[in-house]
C-alpha cells in the first residue's frame, strides 16, 4: 500500500490560519490501512485543531467527509459543488487525493494534510516499511524476493557495498543491509552464481525518470469488458 | 597482462612486476590550487600515483577531475576517483572523456559513500549505474570504443581501471566472489579498504590466491598509518567498514601521546613488510590522510624509494 | 461507605475503558471540560485481557496532542483501580479536581459555539 505520516499539527494549523470553516476529506484506501487518512484519523485530527482554534480565541468550523478513494474521479465527484462552501479542504489522502480534488473542483485550494512517504507494508502492528520504488521494471526474482532499488540506500545491483556491517547498512543502525540478506539467502540455496557477473544496465525510463507515466489498459478504455 | 591498456605509470610498474607504491591527496574545500600543489610536492617522486578523491565522505570538495588535472601539471600522476552518487551516467562518460583529454590514465571506480555522511544530507542521491557497472562502462569505453549506447566514440578513453574491495565489510564470505565480479567487470587493479586486521586479511588473501584472481589483476593492499590512538578509536566508532583490532589500539595507547604517531608509522611499516612477501599483493596504497608531507618518510623507511622509472 | 467525592466531576460509564477513544478525550477537552481522566481496573485483571493498557496508550497520545497545542498535558489522565476500591475512587476523585484547580480553568475561549 501507499503509506503516509501525518504532518505535524503546527503546519497543518499554518496552511488553515486564515480559514473559519474547513473540510477535512479522509480517504478509505492506503491511508485507511495505515492509519494516517481514515474515519478516525479525519475525526481526531478536526478535534485537534479545533482545540488549537478554541485555545487561540479564534474557533475554526471543521466539516468531515470520507470518501471510498480519493484517487477515483467517481467517489470525487460525490463530494460535490459543496466543496466551494469551505474556506479551504484538506486531504488526509495520498498525494493522489489533493490532486484528484483540485483538478474536480478547481474554484477551491485542497492542501495535503499528509506526507506521503513510500509504497510498503506492516512489518508490524505500527511499523510500516518501504518494500517497492515503483521504477516500473521489476527485477525482484533475480535478487532471492528482495529489491535491492528500494531497499538498498544506493540502489545496487551489485552489492552489498563496503559499509555493510552485520547486515545493517551504513545508513542507518535501523535499517537493514537488503544484499546482505540477498547474498545470504542465495548462499544458502547454492545460487551464488545468480549474482556473479554485471548485470544489465537499468533503464530509468520506466521509472519517474522518464517523465510522468500513464498505464493503458486498452480492454477497459473501449469498456468493452 | 602483457601489452598495456592505458600506458599509464601505475600500469607501467605493475606490468614490469615492481612492488606498487600509491598516494592519495584529497581536493580542498575551496579553489585553493597553491595548497593542492604544495601536497603535491609531498608526494612527487615518492609514489607512482596519486588518488584524488571525490568528494570523499560526501563532503564537497573541488572536482576530482579538476584536482586530477592539476596534478598531471605538475608532472605527478593522477588515479581519479569516480563516485556513483554524484553523477548520472551521461555526466559520468562526460567527465571520462573530460579527464582522459586532460592527460588522467587511471581512474577508481566507486559506489561513494553515503550522503548522508557528509555536509549535504539533503543531496538527492543518484546512483544511476553502480560501481560493479561503472567498471564496465569504462571498459566499454576502452576497449570497444563506445558508449553504453553503442555509439562511438572517435578517440575511446584507455584508462587504467580500477576498483576498490573492502575485505573487512559483511558478508565475508561473500567479500572474494565480489572481488571476482569486479576483475571479471574489467577491473585491472584493486585498491583495498585500509587494513588493520592483518590476520583477517591473510585469510582473505589465501582465499583471492586460491581463487587465482590475483593471477588477473593487480592487488594493492591499503594502509593508513594511524597519527594516534583517538584516531584508531574515532575510525572504529565512526568510519563504516572499518575493522580496527583493539590490541593495535592498546599499542598505540601504550606509548606516550607524542610517541604515538611514530608507532602508528611502525606498525604501517611492518604491514608494508609483509604485504611485499605476501602471495597475491602487488603493492600497496598509501592513505596519509591529511598526513601527505610524512609520505616521502614513510616511503624511505618502506624501502620503496627510488621509484621506478619506467619509459 | 459513605465517601465524597468532588460534585463538579461528571462520570461517563463504559463497559470497559478500551471503549474509550481518543476522539472522546478530545471531544470532552474541545466541549470545554477542564480535565478529563480515564479509571480503569488494575493492570493486569481485565476482563477484555488489555483494554485498559490500550486506554492507557490513548491518554499517553491525547497528552502528546495537548502537549503540541500548548495544553497541560496533566489535564489527561488514567487511573487503575479496582470496582472494590471505593475509597481509592474517592481518593483519586479528589486528587484529579485539586490538580485541577491547580491548573486552572481550561485555556479554551468559553464563549465560541464553534
Amino acid at each position: 500500500m501507499i503509506v503516509a505520516d501525518r504532518k505535524p499539527i503546527e503546519e497543518l494549523l499554518g496552511m488553515v490560519e486564515d480559514c473559519k470553516k474547513i473540510l477535512v476529506v479522509g480517504c478509505k484506501g492506503c491511508v485507511t490501512v495505515c492509519n494516517v487518512g481514515g474515519l478516525k484519523e479525519v475525526e481526531v485530527l478536526a478535534a485537534t485543531m479545533k482545540i488549537a482554534r478554541k485555545k487561540a480565541g479564534n474557533p475554526l468550523e471543521i466539516a468531515e467527509h470520507v470518501l471510498e478513494r480519493q484517487c477515483d474521479r467517481e467517489y470525487v465527484s460525490q463530494l460535490g459543488e459543496e466543496v466551494n462552501d469551505y474556506d479551504a479542504v484538506l486531504s488526509m489522502a495520498c498525494g493522489v487525493g489533493p490532486q484528484f480534488l483540485s483538478e474536480m473542483y478547481k474554484e477551491q485550494s485542497f492542501f495535503p494534510a499528509v506526507n506521503t512517504t513510500f509504497f510498503g507494508g506492516a512489518t508490524q502492528h505500527g511499523v510500516w516499511e518501504e518494500r517497492c520504488a515503483g521504477c516500473g521494471t521489476c527485477g525482484i526474482h533475480m535478487f532471492g524476493g528482495l529489491c535491492p532499488i528500494a531497499r538498498c540506500a544506493k540502489s545496487l545491483l551489485h552489492g552489498p557495498c563496503g559499509g555493510s556491517s552485520n547486515g545493517i547498512c551504513e545508513v542507518n543502525k535501523e535499517t537493514e543491509c537488503i544484499w546482505d540478506s540477498i547474498v545470504k539467502k542465495k548462499m544458502e540455496a547454492g545460487q551464488l552464481e545468480d549474482l556473479l557477473g554485471v548485470k544489465n544496465f537499468k533503464s530509468w525510463k520506466t521509472a519517474r525518470d522518464g517523465g510522468p507515466r500513464r498505464s493503458i489498459r486498452e480492454e477497459l478504455v473501449q469498456g468493452n469488458i | 597482462m602483457s601489452e598495456l591498456k592505458s600506458g599509464s605509470n601505475l600500469e607501467k610498474v605493475l606490468a614490469a612486476g615492481h612492488f606498487a607504491f600509491t598516494g592519495e591527496c584529497g581536493p580542498p574545500k575551496g579553489a585553493n590550487v597553491e595548497h593542492l600543489v604544495e601536497k603535491f610536492q609531498h608526494l612527487k617522486g615518492n609514489v607512482d600515483c596519486v588518488n584524488m578523491t571525490d568528494n570523499q565522505t560526501a563532503v564537497v570538495r573541488m572536482s576530482s577531475m579538476a584536482g586530477s588535472a592539476l596534478m598531471v601539471n605538475e608532472g605527478l600522476e593522477p588515479n581519479f576517483q569516480m563516485v556513483c552518487r554524484d553523477r548520472n551516467r551521461l555526466a559520468m562518460m562526460s567527465d571520462i572523456l573530460g579527464a582522459y583529454a586532460l592527460g588522467v590514465r587511471n581512474m577508481l571506480c566507486l559506489s561513494g559513500d553515503h550522503q548522508t555522511f557528509g555536509n549535504h544530507p539533503e543531496a538527492k542521491n543518484v546512483h544511476c549505474i553502480d560501481s560493479m557497472q561503472l567498471i564496465a562502462m569504462v571498459k566499454k569505453m576502452r576497449d570497444e570504443g563506445k558508449f553504453l549506447n553503442d555509439e562511438d566514440i572517435d578517440v575511446p578513453p584507455k584508462m587504467f581501471i580500477g576498483a576498490a574491495c573492502n575485505p573487512f565489510a559483511d558478508p565475508y564470505e561473500f567479500r572474494p566472489y565480489r572481488l571476482a565480479n569486479k576483475i571479471e567487470a574489467g577491473a585491472d587493479f584493486i585498491q583495498t579498504q585500509c587494513i588493520f586486521n592483518m590476520e583477517k586479511f591473510r585469510d582473505f588473501m589465501s582465499k583471492v590466491v586460491d581463487m587465482g584472481l590475483h593471477e588477473k589483476c593487480y592487488i594493492l593492499a591499503g594502509v593508513t598509518p594511524m597519527k594516534n590512538a583517538g584516531m584508531a578509536n574515532f575510525m572504529k566508532k565512526f568510519v563504516p567498514g572499518m575493522d580496527i583490532p583493539d590490541e593495535l589500539i592498546k599499542r598505540l595507547k601504550g606509548v606516550e601521546k607524542k610517541d604515538q604517531a611514530e608507532e602508528g608509522i611502525k606498525f604501517a611499516l611492518e604491514q608494508v613488510e609483509e604485504f611485499k612477501e605476501m602471495e597475491g599483493v602487488a603493492g600497496v596504497h598509501m592513505m596519509a590522510i591529511e598526513w601527505e608531507h610524512k609520505v616521502p618518510e614513510i616511503a624511505e623507511r618502506a624501502g620503496v624509494l627510488p621509484r621506478p622509472v619506467i619509459d | 461507605m459513605r465517601l465524597s467525592y468532588p460534585a463538579d466531576i461528571k462520570v461517563i460509564q463504559v463497559p470497559c475503558t478500551g471503549r474509550v477513544d481518543i476522539i472522546h478525550l478530545l471531544n470532552a477537552i474541545e466541549d470545554g471540560a477542564d480535565g478529563v481522566y480515564v479509571a480503569g481496573c488494575l493492570e493486569g485483571e481485565c476482563h477484555y485481557r488489555e483494554g485498559n493498557l490500550k486506554a492507557r496508550r490513548k491518554v499517553t497520545y491525547v497528552k502528546k496532542v495537548l502537549t503540541d497545542l500548548g495544553i497541560e498535558p496533566e489535564r489527561v489522565e488514567m487511573y487503575n483501580l479496582s470496582s472494590a476500591q471505593g475509597a481509592r475512587f474517592a481518593e483519586i476523585a479528589n486528587e484529579m479536581a485539586e490538580k485541577i484547580k491547580t491548573l486552572g480553568p481550561t485555556p479554551l475561549a468559553k464563549d465560541s459555539a464553534a
